[in-house]
């Protein structure tokens, strides 16, 4: 049966344990002298029967759906011949995934025979394996349904049960933010230690070569394989500085504008236009980056007499810019507006203007809001993918000059993951290990923001 | 200035006041203008990304096509039997095109001519000869006159030559060029709406690729993103509210919530390879991994959002619930949730906008495969609408720069009716307390 | 008494700005200021003031002489207006958008509410003392040197540092802060904190000082602090001071105005307002009938 059909059938099952129950809770207080005689409503012993059909079989079969294809495949890779199963890791993996392909599509012209065989193995096991999960969920159901319908007496704590249920599974659903994260740590974490196990972690990090193309055999040229990340870290920061400096000063500059100068009408329309640039998403940025702004810089930087790439830091760092100003603005906007009036009131009483009282009084006492929006904004701009995949360069350079192409981790993080990988090559890894990086310095930084944010509110509460 | 305390040979406050006043008048312009020119600055760009966008992908939403006499003998198609179908799908649509070119331009001769003059029209012409066949099998044998795509090439060489009087020839030389003069001239070149660009897939032959794939894989991943993240989300959010005690583990989760809304998407990506992709051993491409990834992007803006709506539901109606004898469940049940309800469906909107033009995330788990066919579920493998643009915005064909500008516009229209409809949400439905 | 009857009801709820003040129909009828509200040695002249906050009137009619180096306390129940008229003086009702000020209000016969008139020169000739201390986030020193800094008073150090001490030690606060002047103003406790705000004003050397309740964030002994200082700086400087305290009044101030519900009811010799008052809604509230 296929998956949805078997949730539809839970759920259909479900139900009827839901009528089932509240008839059973009915009937005995029509034995025990009405309905006021049972402890809670009668819904809630058709919602206690609900729980007992549905959690144990649901449970069970996202467990099994999460581990059957892994399970399938091992005993897949048992089924193999001998000489198959010997081979390396990766290239086994090829062939299963090979198999697993032609199974799919159904398309085995040209397959070999132990291949065909393997197919068919294949078929037979996800065909025994949905049989059994069929049955056992449905089974599952059934009983546990039937056992939480038996319990049904007067006198048991139906609400207080079904209550206590609601409230653990939206406890579970709370959790699921810390899951996350104990993911991405676990999953960044794990292959990066692999990697490590394979390129020191000191080459990592104060290396300045990257060259990530390994060479698969002994005699092909070129691709050392150098996993030096300088380059890298210097190039993201080098974009990212490039895009503070637009978006610092006009995000900043917009707010006070808005907050401080412009009356109600005109914030009203410039606020939301602004906000649009924030809508955005990063590929069409990118797209304008490559297409639009790349080349005009390179055209006005060769008219100047210089040259320029069409893959320049300062294309891809402008756009990016770009998208940050309604981001900086906007959180420079509310803690501007949470100085408190009176201190505004302070200096302009005695006869200070308006930009004196904003630069000398306002923004120092915004400053650590205004400090920890910009870490943010940081931590966005280091942490941006598409700008730099469609507009920054491929080719690791390390230089501090905006005119020349730099690559950033997310672009080598996306360029090192897509398409076919293996799990164990070094170039595959050398993503995560990015990634972790990516995470501590992002996660750092908006560690020290929030906390800086947070605690310039309660100043001023 | 009797009440003045300073010593009187030094001049009065008022005086040195008004000695400074011009100077500092100066300064306060300056500052303004600065503000202004920030403002100004946030809105040009923005206006220039809107033009050059709709300058570039205007164009896309128009497709030539060009007239040819085709004679539909059964002979040079291959058809014998018009009730086999394998015969009417096999058949030689392409040659007979091929010859009704050659007869309008019989002056063509040599092999590489031939070729240029076959450029002319899509090379998927044969495919749509072959759908006007099956629908209508009574023209076998008839000559008729039909409308085919014109090739990218040609398509945008006819583009430019009537938009200014500056032409952009590309790829086409000379000789082609005549000869769309002169089918031109005939009135054998017609410009209709784009159709193709809304029905198709993707496609190595810009005048064919589509969106319909790449927007259907959106909406199947936003469905499950929407349906996980949406229940998900707000229960963690009436938990972290109403339920969750002052204790360190509450304040541990709170603290995760903030630090995921702001971790790179492309993170999440990484996650999904790792975890889905390499742990649980799912499929790549599929709308149903895509949205589980997004699902979890997702979760922080809608758990930030709900508890917001939640917040703002005063307590006195939860004390009058809890008066009453309601238990808690009831009174989040019946009171809390329903009043909270469009400021969470709110927030759930700008989350799904947010997700909608995800890109990197899903480029990881491998959304960004070709492909051509549409997808009719959540377990087809897809592409999106931003990976769509992101792998068109590779392609070297000039076509394809209009179509990308295009599926931008489309995206964009999307986001717009998406925070259109949250505004709207927000204003009529949000009740002021 | 079937007046102070109905008034006692509409000032039971204490209005921030005067939002039911038109709909009080006995002191519709009040139309003129009973005592002396003119004087002939007047610094501050004010002639049928009237303020509107959108279409409310919050002022009605005011008018009102303050007299040169004299101190003039202006009290009333909550939302009278007092305040109001008080922000007036220096146009810091300028920074709320709807505020509306029409009449004649003079500073040694020049037009306060001129449009040619420049609020920067007007305002550091008429400081202000705000009701919440209100230092800035900057050191002491920096706070009481900011107003001589914008304005470009000095440009040279030891003369700030002079302008500082002289300024601290007017408002009683060298001796308690001389020692660390860079730590910042936030840090002082809060009667310090309004004593550094009243240094930060006069180091502008004004000629007037409006003070709006200056010691209701206060405790008592704070509060008797400032009120020495408030008698102390009455010789040089002209002084209008707010408040809510009528004991206050009674012991800093030379003459006294009682505003009620937007309008100028008595003006006296503080004396005369607190011994023999004239009108019976002054009476009443001195009497603490109200208020």
């Amino acid at each position: 049966m296929e998956t949805s059909t078997l949730f539809a059938f839970l759920v259909i099952l479900m139900a009827a344990a839901f009528f089932l129950g509240r008839g059973r809770s009915l009937a005995q207080a029509q034995a025990a002298g009405g309905v006021r005689r049972l402890n809670s409503l009668p819904s809630y012993y058709g919602m206690l029967t609900l729980l007992w059909c549905g959690i144990p079989s649901l449970i069970v079969l996202s467990l099994w759906l999460v581990f059957d294809s892994v399970i399938i495949q091992q005993l897949l890779i048992q089924s193999l011949p001998a000489d198959i199963r010997a081979l390396a890791p990766a290239e086994l993996g090829l062939k299963v995934n090979t198999i697993e392909n032609m199974a799919l599509t159904g398309m085995t012209a040209g397959a070999a025979p132990y291949e065909l065989e393997a197919i068919n193995t294949l078929n037979q096991l996800r065909g025994t394996s949905n049989t059994a999960l069929t049955g056992l969920a449905l089974l599952i159901a059934a009983l546990a349904g039937f056992w939480g319908w038996s319990r049904i007496q007067p006198d048991l704590k139906a609400r207080n049960q079904v209550e206590g249920a609601f409230k653990f599974i939206l406890l579970a659903c709370s959790c699921l933010a810390i899951l996350t994260t104990v993911g991405i740590v676990l999953s960044v974490l794990f292959e990066s230690i692999r990697f490590f196990s394979m390129i020191p972690i000191t080459d990592f990090v104060f290396g300045t070569a990257w060259s990530p193309q390994m060479a698969i055999r002994e005699d092909q040229v070129g691709g050392s394989g150098a996993f030096g990340a300088i380059p890298l870290f210097v190039g993201t920061l080098l974009i990212s500085f490039i895009a503070m400096i637009v978006a610092v000063p006009a995000g900043l500059m917009s707010a006070i504008y808005l907050s401080e100068y412009a009356n109600s009408k005109v914030r009203g329309v410039v606020k939301p236009a602004l906000e649009i640039l924030a809508g955005i998403p990063t590929v069409v940025y990118g797209f304008f980056a490559a297409l639009t702004v790349a080349p005009m810089i390179r055209d006005t930087g060769t008219s100047m007499g210089l040259s320029v790439s069409s893959e320049s830091a300062l294309a891809a760092g402008l756009v990016m810019g770009i998208m940050i100003i309604p981001f900086v603005s906007s959180l420079s906007d509310d803690v501007i507006n949470a100085v408190p009036q009176s201190l505004r009131d302070g200096s302009l009483g005695l006869g200070s203007t308006q930009s004196e009282t904003i630069r000398q009084v306002v923004i120092p006492a915004a400053l650590p809001g205004i400090v920890g929006g910009i870490l943010l904004a940081v931590s966005r701009a280091i942490g941006e993918t598409m700008i730099v995949v469609m507009a920054a360069s491929l080719a690791a350079n390390l230089t501090a000059n905006p005119l020349e192409p730099v690559t950033t981790v997310t672009v080598q993080i996306v360029t090192l993951l897509v398409g076919d990988q293996e799990f164990d090559s070094p170039k595959t890894l050398a993503a995560f290990a990015l990634g972790l990086m990516l995470f501590i310095v992002t996660l750092g930084l908006n560690f020290i923001a929030l906390h800086v944010v947070k605690k310039y509110r309660e100043q001023y509460d | 200035m009797s009440s003045n305390t300073q010593s009187s040979n030094k001049p009065s406050t008022i005086d040195l006041v008004n000695k400074n006043l011009a100077k500092r008048y100066r300064a306060e312009k300056r500052f303004r203008g600065y503000g202004i020119a920030s403002i100004l600055f946030g809105l040009i760009c923005l206006v220039f990304l809107f033009t050059d966008i709709i300058g570039k992908g205007y164009t896309a939403f128009v497709q030539n096509y060009i007239q040819l006499e085709v004679q539909l003998d059964a002979d040079t198609l291959g058809i014998s039997d018009i009730n086999d179908p394998n015969q009417v799908a096999m058949a030689n649509y392409m040659g007979v095109i091929k010859r009704s070119l050659r007869e309008r331009f019989p002056e063509v001769t040599g092999r590489r001519d031939k070729r240029k003059l076959y450029a002319l029209v899509s090379n998927g012409s044969g495919f749509d000869l072959r759908k006007q066949m099956e629908a209508d099998p009574e023209i076998l044998g008839t000559t008729q006159s039909l409308w085919f795509m014109a090739d990218d090439d040609v398509d945008t060489y006819i583009k430019s030559y009537s938009k200014d009087g500056k032409v952009f020839t590309g790829r086409t030389d000379e000789m082609q060029q005549g000869w769309i003069a002169s089918l031109i001239e005939a009135d054998q070149v017609e410009s209709r709406f784009n159709t193709v660009f809304f029905q198709n897939g993707d496609s190595r032959e810009p005048e064919q690729a589509g969106i319909r794939g790449a927007i259907m894989g959106s909406l199947f991943t936003m469905l499950v993103t929407l349906l996980l993240s949406f229940p998900i989300g707000v229960a963690a959010a009436v938990y972290l509210e109403e339920y969750a005690p002052k204790n360190k583990w509450t304040d541990l989760i709170e603290v995760n919530i903030n630090n995921l809304a702001a971790v790179p998407s492309i993170i999440f990506g990484l996650l999904g390879v790792a975890i889905f992709i390499g742990m649980f051993g799912m499929p790549r491409s599929l709308p149903l991994v895509g949205g589980m990834v997004l699902t979890l992007m997702t979760l922080p803006t809608i758990i930030i959002s709900s508890r917001a709506a939640i917040k703002a539901v005063p307590p006195s109606i939860r004390e009058a619930a809890l008066g009453i004898g309601a238990s808690k469940m009831q009174m989040i049940l019946h009171h809390v949730l329903p009043l909270a309800m469009p400021g969470m469906l709110t927030g759930a909107i700008i989350g799904l906008a947010q997700a909608l033009g995800e890109t990197a995330p899903l480029l990881m788990i491998g959304m960004v495969a070709f492909i051509v066919d549409v997808p009719g579920g959540v377990t087809d493998p897809a592409t999106v609408l931003p990976v769509q643009i992101f792998l068109w915005s590779d392609s070297p064909e000039r076509a394809f720069v209009e179509r990308t500008s295009a599926a931008i516009m489309v995206l964009l229209g999307f986001l717009i009716v998406m925070n259109a409809l949250a505004v709207w949400l927000r204003k009529r439905l949000e009740r002021r307390w | 008494m079937e007046a102070t009857a109905n008034i006692e009801n509409a000032t039971g709820e204490k209005v921030e700005i005067m939002n039911d003040v038109v709909a009080q129909p006995n002191v519709d009828d009040i139309h003129e200021t009973v005592g002396s509200p003119f004087c002939e040695n007047a610094k501050m002249a004010m002639r049928d003031v009237q303020v509107y906050y959108g279409d409310k009137q919050a002022i009605f009619d005011v008018g009102l002489d303050i007299g040169k180096n004299e101190v003039v306390a202006m009290i009333g129940p909550s939302g009278c207006g007092k305040s109001t008229f008080l922000r007036c003086l220096n146009r810091m009702n300028d920074t709320i958008d709807i505020c509306r000020v029409e009449g004649s209000l003079k500073l040694e016969g020049q037009d306060i509410y001129d449009p040619k008139l420049d609020v920067v020169p007007l305002r550091a000739r008429v400081g202000m003392v705000f009701q919440k201390p209100n230092p800035f986030p900057k050191s002491i020193y920096d706070n009481v040197a900011y107003g001589p800094r914008i304005h470009g008073l000095t440009n040279r150090k030891a003369e700030l540092d002079e302008i500082v001490e002289t300024s601290l030690r007017k408002a009683s606060l060298w001796d308690e802060v001389k020692d660390r002047l860079q730590s910042p103003g936030t840090g002082l406790s809060g009667g310090q904190q309004q004593r550094l705000c009243i240094a930060r004003t006069i180091a502008v050397s004004p000629e007037v000082i409006l003070m709006d309740e200056p010691c209701s964030a206060l405790d008592p002994i704070a509060t008797a602090k400032i009120e020495e200082l408030i008698a102390e700086l009455s010789e040089n400087f002209t002084i209008a001071i707010v408040t809510h305290s009528m004991q206050q009044a009674a012991r800093v101030s030379n003459r006294t105005a009682y505003f009620h519900l937007g309008k100028l009811i008595e003006v006296n010799d503080t004396e005369k307002v607190f011994t023999n008052p004239e009108h019976e809604l002054t009476e009443a509230y001195i009497t603490g009938r109200f208020g």
